[in-house]
C-alpha cells in the first residue's frame, strides 16, 4: 500500500489521475472501518486532510458552498440558519467523535443509501462539484447517486464540495434508529418547504438501494398547497392531505428485510415520519414565514 | 513509512509504519502507550478516544499517515495536559509535557496520597475515582478524554450535554450512572480544581 499525501487540491487531483484507483481518505470513518477488518487493501490511499480548503464553507447570497470535508460538527455549529436539514442530520451521525471527522463528501463518496446527510441534500436541492485534471463539473444530486454504493462519478475525480441553496423555508430531518447515538438508520427522511418557489422537496434513506426523493409525494403536495392557497393562507393542512402525502412518500420506498429492520417495517416508518415532519415545517411555515427553526426532533 | 507528530507535548517518530495503520496501533504497539484501548476498531465504542489537534476522535479511524506534523493528547497526557491548561496553556519552558517513558509507567495516584508529591491526576480522573465510575476500567480511558474535552468547552454542561458528549462511548459493565456522577462533580469542582476553564 501507498500513502499518497498531497499538499494542495491540484497535487491531489494529479495523484487521482495517475492513480484512478487510489481510495480518498479524509473522516477516514469509514475507509479505515473497512481497513481495519481487512475488507479492504486499496493499493493507493490518498490523504486529503492536508487540503485546508476541502475544510472551509463559505456563504453566498443564496448559496452555500460547503468544502467536501468540513466535518458534521462543524455544520451542526455554524450552518443551522443557512442549511438546517442538514444541520439536522448532521447532529444524528454516530457520535462527537465520529462527527469531528466524518464529512458530506465522503457521504457521497460511499454513496451508501444509509447515509445521513442524503436526505437532507436530495431535499434542499444541491448539486455536488467534482474535479479531475480534466475539469470541473456540477453533477445535481438527483443524477449523483446511480446504484448502490455507486455514483456519477469518474475515476479519476474527487469531491470538492456541495453548492446547497440557502433555506428559504422550513427543513426537517427524521431517523428511525434504535438509539440516539451510534445508529446507522433504519430508515431515514428528510423534507425541505420551499415558499419561494411554492415547491416541497423530499428524501429518504435507507429505503431503496439508493437515496431517493418521493416525487409522487411532492408533486400531489405541492398542488394541494397551490390549489388550497396554503402558502398564502397559512391555514393548517388538512388531515386527508397529509395522509395522502405519507402514503405517496412510503409508496416511494423500495427496501429490503435486512438486520436493521424489514422492507414492511422501513415503508411504514418512512410513511410517519414524512406526516409528522411535513407537520413540524408547516406549523413552522405558519409561525414565521421565513422560519427554519426546529430542534432536533425524535421520530 | 515514517510519521512524525507530537504526542502528550514531545515530538515523536514512529518507524516502519505500515500505510494502512491505524494511529491506534502507533500508539499501542510501536509506542507502548497502551492507554488508549482497542476494543471495536469501527468508532463504535469510543475506548481508544484521543485529542487530535485538539478536538476528540478514534484514533482506530485515523490512518497514521494523517497525523503527521499533528498533535496527539492520550489519557496518559490528559494529567498534564489538564495542568497546563489550568495553568493558562503555553509551554513556554518547552519541558512541559508527558515523555514516552514517563507516559508507558504512568499509574493512577489519587491526589491525596503519599506516593507522589504533585497531583498526578487531572481533575476529570480524580473525579472518576470519588465517584466510583470505575468499574472494569476499559472504558474509562476514552470517557475520561472526552469528558475533559466536555467540561473544557462548557465549565457547567447539563444532563443532556453530558450524555451527548458521551455518546460515542461504551461501558459495557454499564456503570453510567457513576459515570455522569463523575462529571457532574468535576462540573461542580470546577473553580477550585479549575477543571472547567476553557483553554
Amino acid at each position: 500500500m501507498d500513502f499518497l499525501r498531497p499538499a494542495s487540491w491540484e497535487e491531489a487531483l494529479a495523484a487521482k489521475a495517475e492513480h484512478p484507483t487510489a481510495v480518498p481518505i479524509a473522516g477516514g470513518t469509514d475507509v479505515m472501518v473497512e481497513i481495519n477488518f481487512d475488507h479492504r487493501r486499496p493499493e493507493y490511499l490518498l490523504d486529503l486532510n492536508r487540503i485546508g480548503e476541502l475544510n472551509e464553507w463559505e456563504v453566498g447570497e443564496r448559496t452555500v458552498r460547503l468544502g467536501a470535508s468540513v466535518p458534521y460538527t462543524q455544520i451542526m455549529e455554524n450552518l443551522r440558519a443557512e442549511l438546517p436539514g442538514l444541520a439536522l442530520a448532521s447532529h444524528t451521525v454516530a457520535s462527537p467523535q465520529i462527527r469531528n471527522r466524518g464529512g458530506v463528501g465522503g457521504n457521497l463518496g460511499t454513496a451508501s443509501p444509509a447515509g445521513d446527510a442524503h436526505p437532507a441534500l436530495l431535499a434542499a436541492g444541491c448539486e455536488v462539484e467534482v474535479e479531475s485534471v480534466r475539469g470541473r463539473r456540477m453533477i445535481p444530486i438527483d443524477d449523483f447517486y446511480t446504484g448502490v454504493k455507486r455514483n456519477a462519478m469518474a475515476p479519476d475525480e474527487l469531491i470538492r464540495s456541495v453548492h446547497l441553496p440557502k433555506a428559504d423555508g422550513p427543513q426537517q430531518f427524521s431517523k428511525v434508529g434504535t438509539r440516539n447515538a451510534m445508529v446507522i438508520a433504519v430508515c431515514a427522511f428528510g423534507i425541505a418547504l420551499h415558499p419561494e418557489t411554492r415547491t416541497v422537496r423530499t428524501g429518504i434513506g435507507s429505503a431503496a438501494p439508493t437515496p431517493v426523493r418521493a416525487k409522487e409525494a411532492e408533486a400531489f403536495l405541492t398542488a394541494a398547497l397551490e390549489e388550497g392557497g396554503f402558502w398564502d393562507s397559512g391555514s393548517p393542512i388538512p388531515p386527508s392531505v397529509a395522509k395522502q402525502f405519507a402514503q405517496l412518500a412510503a409508496g416511494a420506498c423500495n427496501p429490503i428485510d435486512d438486520v436493521r429492520g424489514s422492507a414492511a417495517y422501513r415503508r411504514h416508518a418512512v410513511g410517519i415520519m414524512a406526516r409528522r415532519t411535513l407537520g413540524w415545517t408547516w406549523e413552522s411555515y405558519r409561525g414565521n414565514a421565513h422560519g427554519s427553526k426546529g430542534g432536533a426532533q425524535c421520530a | 513509512m515514517r510519521v512524525t507528530f507530537t504526542v502528550n507535548g514531545r515530538r515523536q517518530e514512529a518507524d516502519d509504519v505500515w500505510e494502512g495503520e491505524s494511529l491506534l496501533y502507533v500508539l499501542r504497539e510501536r509506542m507502548g502507550l497502551p492507554g488508549s484501548k482497542n476494543a471495536c476498531e469501527q468508532g463504535e465504542c469510543g475506548s481508544c478516544t484521543v485529542r487530535l489537534d485538539g478536538v476528540p476522535v478514534c484514533s482506530c479511524l485515523v490512518a497514521a499517515g494523517q497525523v503527521e506534523g499533528r498533535e496527539v493528547v492520550t489519557v496518559e497526557g490528559l494529567a498534564d495536559f489538564a495542568k497546563q491548561r489550568a495553568e493558562g496553556g503555553g509551554c513556554a519552558s518547552g519541558v512541559c509535557g508527558t515523555s514516552v517513558a514517563e507516559a508507558q509507567q504512568w499509574q493512577a495516584r489519587p491526589a491525596g496520597s503519599q506516593a507522589g508529591e504533585q497531583a498526578e491526576l487531572s481533575p476529570i480522573q480524580q473525579a472518576f475515582i470519588d465517584a466510583g465510575a470505575v468499574q472494569c476500567g476499559f472504558c474509562t480511558p476514552g470517557l475520561l478524554v472526552a469528558a475533559d474535552e466536555l467540561l473544557e468547552r462548557n465549565g457547567s454542561p447539563s444532563d443532556a450535554d453530558i450524555r451527548e458528549a458521551l455518546s460515542g462511548n461504551l461501558c459495557r459493565c454499564t456503570g453510567y450512572e457513576k459515570i455522569l456522577d463523575a462529571v457532574r462533580l468535576a462540573a461542580a469542582r470546577g473553580d477550585s480544581h479549575t477543571a472547567g476553564q476553557g483553554a
